[in-house]
């Protein structure tokens, strides 16, 4: 048997080895508490804790001040999302999309249920939000707009850029969840005022991610306590995880031009060769998708059926499928493009990741017909 | 995530075929979380004048559990009267799985209703007595299955449609 073929890069990836070094050291010799006075403490404060801070701040083109460390990218969209309305006297008005991850539309349903309104813009076949209609939607009452910068299940890349500056102009906040993005490719902070990223997507360590908030903007801390990160985020710093984080990203940085095109040519090869398998499409767009993602359906067979097949073969991978989901509703971004029932339940995605080499493609090219064909035999749904 | 016994059983799956000229068919399922199965049945007597399960096997469109739980359903119920077929539950055939993740047990555990609704079709068109207990399964299974093509009639029609090609 094989050894693993780790193609779910988009759930979480291993952690990078010189990640690892950087973060032992402040496990056990810098294990200061930050906050402490004493000088072992304050090298987990500067080299830890402050050193990290400016190493993505640097990367970002941020100021330091403007990174608030936090568990991961679902406390940060929390903190966004939750933390302007907290700040807010009245009810006001919300906006987003269909397609965002959990952690962004629970958060606003929330809001919902406490007297906010929020409107859900849809997208298009592609997952592509259409920056007129953010434009038609955007009210006086406005607080803050959440758009993801990619999508986490078809890879379709937003046009940020463009939808920050349509809501600056209305003196709106913009807020995105850069989860998949970060590290990815160059991030334009432009008229971004709140960025939402995580630090296990870029081979860093679970547990830590971060808050982009540009200086001034106002929010409501979610955690009271003693005051840490500026008093937005209580609770004494993770500074090994932490660390961690910057290391992954300066590393991410440093690869970038070299491994973006590595990944991309051998996932377009894998799009071609797998819709060559009958009755198979590609969900998300040909243009503007990240590099690592591909994203297919499968006429008349079931999602989860097709990982546990591929994982019976050592393949890992995930789908939309309704039976991946505690909802058990298949996927809201396959329906959300469009996709009827019976497709976003035969979805399969691939994402691909450092580690991912030419050989593992080439098993996954395999192998990925015949599951489909041993599950097509099997499908009362299929010919 | 799955017990070792569902992993076997979707692996391996047991009486997965179509039936030619079965006696009955029971068909259940959910279009939204997508899991449909067809259960077809082969009635014979036996000596002491029971009707017995001669022959019984599956199809299913669906996730791992539903492929798992069909398959063990029908090993079960194989052979069996009527009467004591009908006392098999979803539950009792998530246990002989050694048990199913909770999401799945109220979506994908289906496959004794798929048999419940084979039996009852097969007495209710050869105008035989059905018993209270089933009747009464029988509409509960049926309400369900209305609200489902109510919501997704289009997918449901479908999925008819793809499965007579099929």
């Amino acid at each position: 048997m094989n050894e693993l073929v780790y193609m779910d890069n988009a759930a979480t990836t291993p952690v990078a080895k010189s990640v690892r070094k950087a973060m032992s050291v402040f496990f056990r010799d810098e294990f200061g508490n930050p906050s402490s006075l004493y000088s072992t403490a304050t090298t987990a404060r500067k080299e830890g804790l402050e050193r990290s801070r400016e190493r993505i701040s640097d990367f970002l083109g941020a100021k330091q001040e403007e990174i608030i460390f936090t568990s991961g990218a679902t406390e940060s969209d929390n903190l966004a999302i939750k933390g302007v309305a907290l700040s807010r006297d009245e009810s006001a008005h919300f906006i987003t999309t269909e397609i965002e991850h959990h952690a962004v539309l629970h958060a606003f349903e929330w809001l919902e249920d406490r007297g906010h309104e929020v409107t859900y813009l849809g997208v298009d076949e592609d997952g592509l939000v259409d920056p007129a209609d953010l434009r038609k939607s955007l009210r006086d009452d406005t607080a803050l707009v959440s758009i993801m910068y990619a999508n986490n299940e078809i890879g379709t890349i937003e046009p940020i850029g463009e939808l920050a500056d349509i809501t600056a102009e209305k003196g709106v906040l913009f807020h995105t969840d850069a989860v998949q993005a970060y590290g990815k490719f160059p991030l334009d902070l432009g008229n971004v005022d709140l960025l939402s990223a995580s630090g296990h997507k870029i081979y860093g360590p679970k547990g830590v991610g971060f808050l982009y908030r540009r200086k001034g903007v106002k929010l409501e801390p979610l955690f009271h306590g003693g005051g840490h990160e500026k008093g937005l985020r209580s609770g004494t710093e993770n500074v090994p995880g932490i660390v961690g984080l910057a290391e992954a990203t300066e590393l991410m940085a440093e690869e970038q031009n070299e491994e973006i095109p590595r990944e991309r040519k051998l996932r377009d090869k894998i799009i071609e060769e797998v819709l060559n398998i009958p009755d198979s499409r590609l969900n998300g767009p040909n243009k503007n998708r990240l590099p690592n993602n591909a994203n297919f359906s499968f006429k008349g067979i079931e999602g989860e059926s097709i990982v546990m097949k591929l994982d019976n073969r050592n393949i890992a991978a995930s789908t939309g499928s309704a039976c991946s989901s505690p909802s058990l509703e298949p996927s809201h971004v396959l329906l959300s493009i469009g996709l009827p029932l019976s497709l976003a339940h035969g979805s399969l995605r691939i994402t691909l990741g450092r580690e991912t080499t030419e050989e593992d493609v080439e098993y996954l090219l395999e192998e990925l017909p015949e599951v489909i064909e041993e599950l097509r035999r099997a499908s009362p749904l299929s010919n | 995530m799955y017990s070792d016994k569902v992993m076997e059983h979707f692996n391996n799956p047991q009486n997965q075929r179509k039936m030619e000229n079965p006696d009955s068919i029971g068909k259940v399922g959910n279009a939204l979380c997508g899991d449909v199965m067809w259960i077809y049945v082969k009635i014979d007597e036996n000596e002491e004048g029971n009707e017995v399960i001669e022959d019984i096997s599956w199809e299913t469109f669906g996730c791992t559990a539903a492929i798992a739980t069909s398959s063990m359903v029908t090993e079960l119920a194989k052979g069996k009267t009527l009467e004591k077929a009908l006392e098999i539950t979803n539950e009792e055939v998530a246990e002989e799985l050694d048990g199913l993740p909770s999401v799945k047990m109220h979506c994908s555990n289906l496959a004794a209703d798929g048999l419940v609704e084979a039996i009852y079709n097969y007495l209710n068109s050869g105008e035989k007595e059905i018993p209270e207990d089933l009747k009464k399964r029988h509409d509960q299974i049926k309400q369900h299955m209305e609200k489902v093509q109510e919501e997704y009639g289009d997918y449901v029609e479908m999925e008819e449609e793809m499965h007579r090609t099929g």
